[in-house]
């Protein structure tokens, strides 16, 4: 069977999941079983067959299961905010019609993604700006003490999920390029690049750690400086440079962690979320105490779709439970077994990525496939992570699921790119 | 680049298997934990969108039930306000649950494990409790408080051939509804006389010459005496060394045992018991359910045990701390409870057969099904029936021509025995009793009277007319 085809049947999974579910949540919700779940589910369909049929057309060879999984996500995303609200389901489903689109239309204009490199510090410069806009005075919007949003009249947007494209793109490109500079001399052994070859990475850390201090986001930082150091190893295949990345990541990290407040009280509600002074001060360890509480509940099996407790009233109970505690939701409805079937998807999308930066030919397209894979896993240990206390608790979207028009238009983006490699390595195995 | 990719890759693993590791850890390692955590609302919460079953007395007078908020939440509302305030209890956010409310939540709240429930749940239906029908009696609960007339103390009565608790009554009472309010709440949490308190079930009152119908039980059906055995009555009789005083001071002489139950002569009785012994009497005592909590289906909090309490303890009458002789006659360290008194009239009426007393018969769900039923069950086998007998018509003449002749009715015969603790001698301040059960011959209701605190008060003329009102009440 052709890839295309089996991308075409791995989509009939993903849409029975979304007509499942919406079925399920309006049992739950209105006791009847609505045949609008079938046109929810058909519509859902079309829209997929559409960008599949854009697929065959332009990326023949590209790889068959990325983006069927992509499509499983996006439907128990649609799904689960759908059940905390409809409105923003269906501006979610608008969102997920204008990320097909960018999808498509990335595909279709950037055939040679190729061309990237030669307007890569152009999209440095671009991504730089589009981080730092946040800040700017009367556009930026300060949400839970991080600095991530924009908001221009009516649009309001999270520039940091285009600006880890443009960076990953610029990074890859040069790392390309010095590679081989990078690991030219060894003192005694241990690769020792000079330092003018070392700058521009120094640069990157550093400017992980403005993030972390300008923007205040410990997660948009670590996924960062995360993706930079895979691509770094990749690059170089030196351990000696993610493990002193690591290293001075941790004692940036460190110094902020004991000097800025708003990363302290992080930690802080992070280590003792039962702690009642920090369970009750406003942005304390409340959510993620009720991110806890709201997992317990779920248990093995969870309480079934639509039947978890996220409101009293109108009263909502996890805050932000449709962005950074929609994992938090999904185990309480679908307990620890649908939990661990959604990473598990995720976990596929990552091998796909990681497969096709295997497969690909050269050294940019290896590095970006690795970059952007990277970033999207380390997006998913982030939030998960936060919200399961592994790490403190910071608001990243989990990809394709969460809530967030940026959020899912960027990783299509993302997706977009990465069938974009895979097509041109297998075009080019084949022949 | 090949191999540092499979490698990046196998981080990417570790870092999501840490993620099964926690969402494990809150799911099912810790759950327990984070469930119980104080700081964990979700169950009460749950329970708030919960159309709690209705609670209805014997009649169908609907006791409890809920009303739905605007905001889909629902709440509790007790029509019949404070009437059957302690059995009843209460279901609200704050305080928590109480009484009934509390010991058939599970039920009311529609929590069943059957296959049919989680079918309901599967088609989404909204939870809906379970309905709980009791045998109380309203009518008969109105006359109790009406004889209390707000004097504190309690009033319990069943039906002794099932152990159907008909009344329970406790002064000073509450009004639920007010519980909705956190400050009424804490108002009435230090209100004087404690009125959240059940005293049928969680008082300890010394039992007076009621406790004397637990002695002749003894006395008779272990065969050391007869109705007609002669005891001495006479005043001033040495009982574990320390001279014990007639009522009055009187000096009957020898008497035989119906005549001084009737009369209710404490120097005979306290002699019985010493003849009968500790260990026989603690047998009799197990059998009609003292020393362990009072049998009853109300929360493990709201009941209490009956015996003699010495050194912050419950402890057996065969303990050196308990006087024998003193104890058969309800005096000593005896505390008991009101429905435990009601439960030794419940074993005479029953030809000595007790039957575990309990509030709620069924619980019925929406569609019909009984989800709880309570049949009448056996608690012991106290006595022989004609042990039974005979203590019945020892009964019956203390309130024919004894003590408790204000607790005689109209045209049915009644058993019956008073009781006046001595609360404070000095002040002239007594606790009066009565327990009765009636009609002698073929008893249908069973009941115990007491006033916490009355002036010179006795049992014959304080306790017995309510006694009396009750019973006629469950009769007609």
């Amino acid at each position: 069977m052709s890839a295309r085809n089996r991308e075409l049947l791995a989509l009939v999974p993903a849409t029975l999941l979304i007509t499942a579910g919406f079925a399920a949540v309006f049992v739950q919700e209105r006791e009847l079983v609505a045949d609008a779940s079938l046109t929810y589910g058909a519509i859902f369909l079309g829209l997929c067959l559409a960008a599949h049929l854009v697929i065959r057309w332009r990326l023949p060879d590209a790889d068959p299961y990325l983006f069927p999984l992509v499509a499983v996500l996006a439907s128990v995303g649609l799904v689960m905010i759908y059940r905390l609200d409809d409105t923003l389901a269906r501006e979610q489903a608008q969102w997920f019609v204008i990320g097909l689109l960018l999808f498509v239309a990335t595909l279709v204009v950037l055939r040679d993604y190729r061309v990237l490199e030669r307007y890569r510090y152009l999209i440095a410069a671009g991504s730089l700006l589009l981080l730092l806009l946040p800040r700017v005075p009367g556009i930026g919007a300060q949400v839970n003490g991080a600095y991530l949003g924009v908001e221009v009249g009516p649009v309001a947007f999270q520039p940091a999920e285009f600006a880890k494209i443009g960076i990953i793109i610029f990074l890859a490109s040069y790392l390309r390029d010095t590679r081989s500079l990078l690991v030219s001399r060894k003192i005694a052994g241990i690769t020792v690049p000079r330092l003018k070859h070392l700058g521009p990475l120094l640069v990157v850390w550093g400017l992980a750690m403005v993030m972390l201090v300008f923007i205040r986001d410990l997660g948009s930082s670590l996924m960062f400086f995360g993706g930079f150091l895979a691509m770094l190893y990749v690059a170089t295949d030196r351990l000696v440079f993610p493990l002193a990345g690591l290293t001075l990541f941790a004692a940036g990290a460190w110094f902020f962690a004991s000097t800025v407040g708003h990363v302290q009280d992080r930690i802080q509600a992070w280590q003792t979320p039962f702690d009642p002074d920090l369970y009750d001060r406003i942005g304390g360890s409340y959510q993620l105490a009720q991110s806890l509480f709201a997992q317990a509940d779920g248990g093995l099996w969870g309480q079934g779709f639509g039947q978890a407790l996220v409101r009293l009233g109108d009263t909502p109970f996890l805050p932000a439970a449709q962005t950074d505690l929609i994992y938090a939701v999904i185990v309480n409805e679908l307990g620890l077994i649908g939990a661990c079937a959604v990473l598990l998807v995720y976990v596929l999308v990552v091998e796909r990525g990681f497969r096709i930066a295997v497969l690909a030919r050269d050294s940019f397209s290896k590095l970006l496939a690795t970059g952007l894979t990277t970033v999207v896993a380390l997006q998913v240990f982030v939030i998960v992570g936060g919200v399961t206390k592994v790490i403190p608790l910071t608001g990243v979207t989990l990809p394709f699921v969460s809530y967030g028009g940026s959020s899912i238009v960027a990783n299509f983006v993302i997706v977009a790119l990465l069938l974009l490699i895979s097509d041109r390595a297998r075009r080019e195995a084949r022949a | 680049m090949n191999g540092p990719i499979v490698r990046v890759f196998g981080v990417v693993l570790v870092l999501f298997s840490l993620l099964v590791v926690f969402t494990t850890r809150w799911t099912v390692l810790e759950r327990d934990e984070l469930q119980d955590n104080p700081q964990n609302k979700r169950a009460l919460i749950a329970q708030q969108k919960i159309d709690r079953g209705a609670i209805s007395a014997a009649d169908g007078t609907t006791l409890a039930r809920s009303v739905r908020r605007s905001d889909g939440t629902y709440t509790r509302r007790y029509p019949q306000q404070g009437l059957f305030a302690h059995a009843v209890g209460y279901s609200y956010l704050n305080p928590g649950t109480a009484g009934l409310e509390r010991f058939y939540n599970g039920p009311l709240t529609g929590r069943g494990e059957g296959l049919r429930q989680t079918l309901r749940r599967l088609q989404g239906e909204r939870p809906q409790g379970d309905d709980l029908r009791t045998a109380l009696d309203p009518a008969a609960q109105q006359v109790a408080l009406d004889g209390l007339a707000g004097r504190t103390g309690a009033v319990a009565a069943l039906d002794p051939r099932t152990g159907r608790i008909k009344v329970m009554a406790s002064v000073p009472g509450y009004d639920p509804n007010v519980l909705r309010s956190a400050s009424a709440t804490a108002r009435l949490n230090t209100a004087p006389g404690s009125p959240l308190f059940n005293r049928t079930t969680q008082a300890g009152y010394p039992p007076g010459s009621t406790f004397k119908v637990v002695t002749a039980i003894a006395a008779i059906d272990s065969g050391t005496f007869e109705p007609g055995s002669t005891v001495d009555g006479s005043n001033g009789a040495e009982i574990s060394g320390v001279p014990l005083n007639n009522v009055g001071n009187v000096d009957y002489g020898p008497v035989d045992l119906t005549f001084a139950l009737t009369k209710s002569v404490n120097t005979a009785w306290a002699r019985v018991g010493e003849e009968v012994g500790a260990p026989t009497m603690q047998r009799y005592m197990d059998r009609l359910g003292f020393n362990r909590p009072v049998q009853v289906d109300l929360p493990e909090s709201e009941r209490r045990p009956s015996g003699s309490f010495c050194k912050g303890r419950f402890v057996r009458a065969t303990n050196p701390c308990v006087d024998v002789g003193r104890m058969a006659i309800g005096q000593d360290k005896l505390q008991v409870t009101p429905l435990q008194m009601a439960m030794v009239a419940s074993a005479v009426a029953n030809r000595g057969r007790l039957m575990r007393p309990y509030l709620a018969t069924r619980a019925i769900d929406p569609d019909g099904r009984v989800t709880v039923d309570n049949q009448p069950s056996e608690f012991s086998e106290v006595m022989s029936a004609s042990s039974a007998r005979k203590v019945t018509e020892m009964m019956t003449r203390v309130v024919g021509e004894g003590t408790g002749t204000a607790a005689a009715l109209q045209g049915i015969e009644v058993a019956g025995k008073s009781g006046t603790a001595e609360r404070d001698v000095q002040a002239n301040i007594t606790q009066p009793w009565f327990i009765a059960f009636a009609p002698a011959s073929s008893p249908r209701v069973a009941v115990a009277v007491t006033i916490e605190r009355t002036v010179g008060g006795f049992g014959g003329t304080d306790a017995a007319p309510i006694a009396a009102a009750v019973m006629e009440s469950l009769l007609r």
